[in-house]
């Protein structure tokens, strides 16, 4: 429950007046208010800056340093105020937060510093408020990659003599700074993507004739030389490739990554090349494929980190660029088509289909105007006009709009998915604080029948049993106590809600039928979709017969899935719950009573088993012959 | 008396202007001594619930949305919008959509220190929902089913169907003497006085400040 509220609190209590003349059967006692001292100011000294504030208002979140007795080890007894060596700035904003229920993160405060603020003053950062959450989140973030940043650069300073030859390969390939071998590998292979480059290029130079044929681009005339350095610059392709491979951490995932498969493509033609030199009839292909070589260039992309990042924008702006490529073909469309029919009368025109005034259209409208097509009509001319004038709109303006969009949207997207997870992580945590105070009130309704019982029967072992709960909170859940008596229903949680449902339907169809009925009139598949969750159940041991007499007399016990009340006064099944990982928080090792204990969801794991006879040794033992899933006995 | 009201927009426009008035009122409640006078609350006790009701609403009125919420709070499991609605009417007895910090007093002032005669009168006039004098069949049930509705989904046992029908019929059986269907404020009352249990349950909240 906010704190916040806590003042409220009064007031709810008071407007349940308006339940009792509706219930049938009597409230419950309140809970008295043992040490009601007036409220007073107390003084906290932070390193020198004095704050006052309520006692009460410290006392909202008792879970906190200022909210529990934990503040009394700073207690001054000279000066009679609290003193915290700590920093005033950051407190103002952790006072604010008892004052307000709001925590706010100031933006020119080092991340860091407040992270330790509240971990000392036992705030959890998640209750940041709304304006601020994102802000936190940011900072928090870079100031991690920041520190990962740095460790990652001070881990590769070192010399890690423990990696084995792959890894270090591996770490050569990525990093050419590591050592001076990986580096001069890193530049031979730059020289000789850059050498076949070039010599593709330099194939296709017209170079000088030979007497008595006409002229040869370079390619033919020095074939043979040019062959010998392809042949070199693939080898060495290879070579790398087959090194990289090799090297890989995750082979698998290698193969499928964009910088292998352009070396893949970089080097195929050459050898389809030599397989297919002999065939004259594909020769045609083969000439197609050296168009692939060309594909080298883009290895230059391990060379440089603006080509990659250059790439990555790309691929994440698609959306936009194919927006424009839509948009841009419509309007093409439409233009090639009005050309076409405005120019179908004039004679010899060059307009021969739609498709023909495409080419017309896109150098018109990206404003080239080669000149190979003109349009020779009035009506023509007139819509060319038109079509290049809306060319320099519809090409010129969304062209800085992509590019400044390129920046703002990869930007806008990050923290869409950004705040779409905490969004989700903020949804979670409201959704646990709820279950967290419903189920702080199921919980204390054990721990206070417990109390109840203990003081009746006047065992001295234990004082309190579990968390002693703050007044407020007691308060509260006397106000659903009363609820629950004017109703004549209880608060249960979710999941003894569903076995509920289970065995009820269970019990209206014969037991050989499996579970996965879930045609309960008026239960339906919401109940038993979560058939998975069983509980199992060890038995108990002993009870002393006397406690036994007083348990009857003090306890409620319900047996769920079972209808009938006079269930209700022999009880004595003891089915004690595990709580795995739950700290025992009814002690019951040192009590000699077993205790039932409602299964709180967070502890609970669920298993498999079906529900095992639930097996008790007790004088008084009256067990139902349904299977009765929990024994709620809530005393002793 | 009336209350004083800065209102930074003029109070005859409607619409718009209107949530624009809302928003900016600041509402500034008696003075002390006359709250004081007015309720059955000690000074002390008065300085406390204004600091509550202050903090929660920094403007000095409640209206129904904030109220709701607040009441919300109180019960997680389930809804108690409707329930709050119907408080809200009750607390608001000059039905003008707000409950400022002397409709809050004087609500609580009978809840917390009036006679049990006060009491059910509150009572009474809660379930009435159209405050003709008059609890019917109908205005029982919707009041009925809101308080259920606050116990939420996962009950023990089930929530079913017709419960709060049942009862009503349960309430109306105890109440209504002359079986004419409708309960008067008399019939409430002296029924109420009969039941012991109610009556015990009337001075539960008693030391609630």
């Amino acid at each position: 429950m906010a704190a916040g509220v806590a003042a409220w609190l009064p007031f709810a209590r008071a407007a349940a007046i308006g339940w009792m003349p509706v219930a049938n059967c009597p409230m419950p006692l309140a809970p008295a208010d043992k040490n009601k001292r007036q409220d007073e100011l107390i003084v906290l000294n932070v390193s020198g800056r004095r704050f006052q504030t309520w006692r009460t208002t410290l006392e909202r979140y008792p879970d906190t340093l200022l909210g529990s007795t934990e503040k009394e080890f700073f207690f001054n007894e000279d000066t009679k105020e609290y003193f915290f060596d700590r920093d005033p700035e950051v407190f103002r904003c952790v006072l604010n937060f008892y004052r307000t229920g709001k925590l706010h993160y100031p933006r020119y405060e080092c991340i860091s510093a407040y992270d330790d603020e509240l971990a000392f003053y036992g705030i959890l950062p998640e209750i940041i408020g709304d304006c601020c959450y994102e802000e936190y989140k940011d900072r928090k973030r870079e100031n991690a990659e920041r520190l990962m940043d740095d460790n990652d650069s001070e881990n590769n300073q070192e010399s890690m003599p423990s990696l084995s030859f792959r890894q270090t390969m591996w770490r050569a390939f990525e990093n050419p700074h590591t050592s001076t071998l990986a580096l001069v590998f890193y530049y031979v292979t730059g020289f000789f993507i850059a050498v076949s480059v070039i010599t593709n290029v330099v194939e296709t130079v017209p170079c000088g004739t030979v007497p008595g044929s006409k002229e040869l681009p370079c390619g033919e005339r020095y074939s043979v030389a040019f062959f010998c350095l392809d042949t070199a610059c693939v080898m060495i392709f290879t070579v790398e490739y087959l090194l990289r491979l090799f090297a890989a951490p995750s082979r698998y995932r290698f193969i499928r990554s964009v910088m292998s498969i352009i070396d893949v493509v970089a080097i195929m033609p050459y050898y389809i090349g030599l397989v297919m030199t002999n065939n004259e009839d594909v020769s045609g292909a083969f000439v197609t494929l050296r168009v692939f070589r060309v594909f080298r260039i883009f290895k230059f992309s391990r060379h440089s980190q603006g080509l990659r990042i250059l790439g990555y924008t790309l691929k994440s702006c698609a959306s936009e660029l194919g927006f424009l490529l839509f948009s841009l073909t419509m309007a093409i469309i439409i233009f090639a088509t009005v050309m076409f029919y405005a120019e179908k009368g004039s004679s010899a025109s060059k307009f021969t289909s739609i498709p023909a005034s495409f080419w017309y259209t896109i150098v018109t409208m990206t404003t080239l105007g080669y000149g190979d097509m003109v349009p020779k009509t009035i009506a023509g001319k007139i819509f060319g006009s038109i079509c290049s004038l809306s060319g320099v709109l519809v090409i010129a303006l969304p062209v800085p709009v992509i590019v400044s969009n390129f920046s703002r949207i990869y930007h806008q997207n990050q923290r869409a998915d950004k705040r779409r997870a905490q969004k989700k992580a903020r949804l979670a945590r409201i959704r646990v604080a709820k279950t967290g105070s419903s189920n702080a009130y199921l919980h204390s309704k054990r721990n206070g029948l417990l109390n109840e019982a203990l003081e009746l029967t006047g065992t001295p072992e234990e004082e309190h049993m579990g968390k002693t709960t703050s007044l407020i909170e007691s308060q509260h859940h006397h106000l659903l106590h009363c609820l629950e008596k004017t109703t004549n229903h209880e608060f249960i949680d979710e999941q003894m809600f569903e076995q509920n449902c289970m065995e009820s339907s269970m019990q209206n169809y014969p037991s050989t039928r499996s579970p996965s009925l879930s045609s309960h009139a008026g239960l339906t598949t919401t109940c038993c979709s979560r058939r998975s969750k069983k509980t199992t159940h060890l038995p108990n041991s002993n009870l002393p017969a006397t406690r036994l007499r007083s348990m009857q007399e003090l306890s409620t016990i319900h047996i769920q899935g079972s209808e009938q009340p006079s269930l209700t006064t022999s009880r004595s099944s003891l089915n004690l719950k595990a709580d795995d990982g739950l700290r025992p928080n009814c002690k019951t090792s040192q009590i000699t009573t077993a205790i039932i204990s409602i299964p709180t969801p967070p502890a609970l794991t669920p298993e498999g088993e079906s529900r095992p006879p639930p097996a008790s040794p007790g004088p008084n033992t009256n067990i139902p012959s349904i299977a009765s899933n929990v024994v709620k006995v809530s005393a002793l | 008396c009336v209350p004083r009201r800065i209102m930074t927009a003029s109070a005859e426009s409607y619409s718009v202007e209107d949530e624009l008035e809302m928003a900016t009122v600041r509402h500034r409640p008696e003075a002390l001594e006359l709250l004081e006078a007015q309720s059955k609350f000690t000074k002390k006790e008065l300085q406390i619930l204004y600091r509550g009701f202050k903090n929660e609403c920094p403007s000095g009125v409640v209206n129904e949305e904030t109220f709701k919420e607040i009441y919300s709070q109180f019960f997680p499991q389930g809804d108690s919008t409707t329930y709050a609605h119907f408080l809200f009417n009750a607390f608001d007895t000059d039905h003008n959509g707000a409950v400022s910090f002397e409709d809050f007093i004087k609500g609580l002032s009978i809840l917390l220190r009036g006679t049990v005669q006060e009491k059910l009168n509150w009572a009474f006039n809660l379930y009435d929902i159209n405050k003709d004098g008059y609890i019917t069949k109908e205005e029982m049930l919707d009041i009925m089913k809101a308080i259920y509705d606050m116990m939420g989904k996962c009950t023990y046992p089930v929530l079913k169907e017709d419960a709060p029908r049942q009862h009503v019929e349960t309430f109306f059986q105890k109440m209504d003497k002359n079986k004419d269907g409708v309960v008067t404020i008399d019939e409430f009352i002296e029924s109420c006085q009969k039941d012991e249990n109610i009556m015990r349950s009337m001075q539960l909240f008693e030391n609630v400040i």
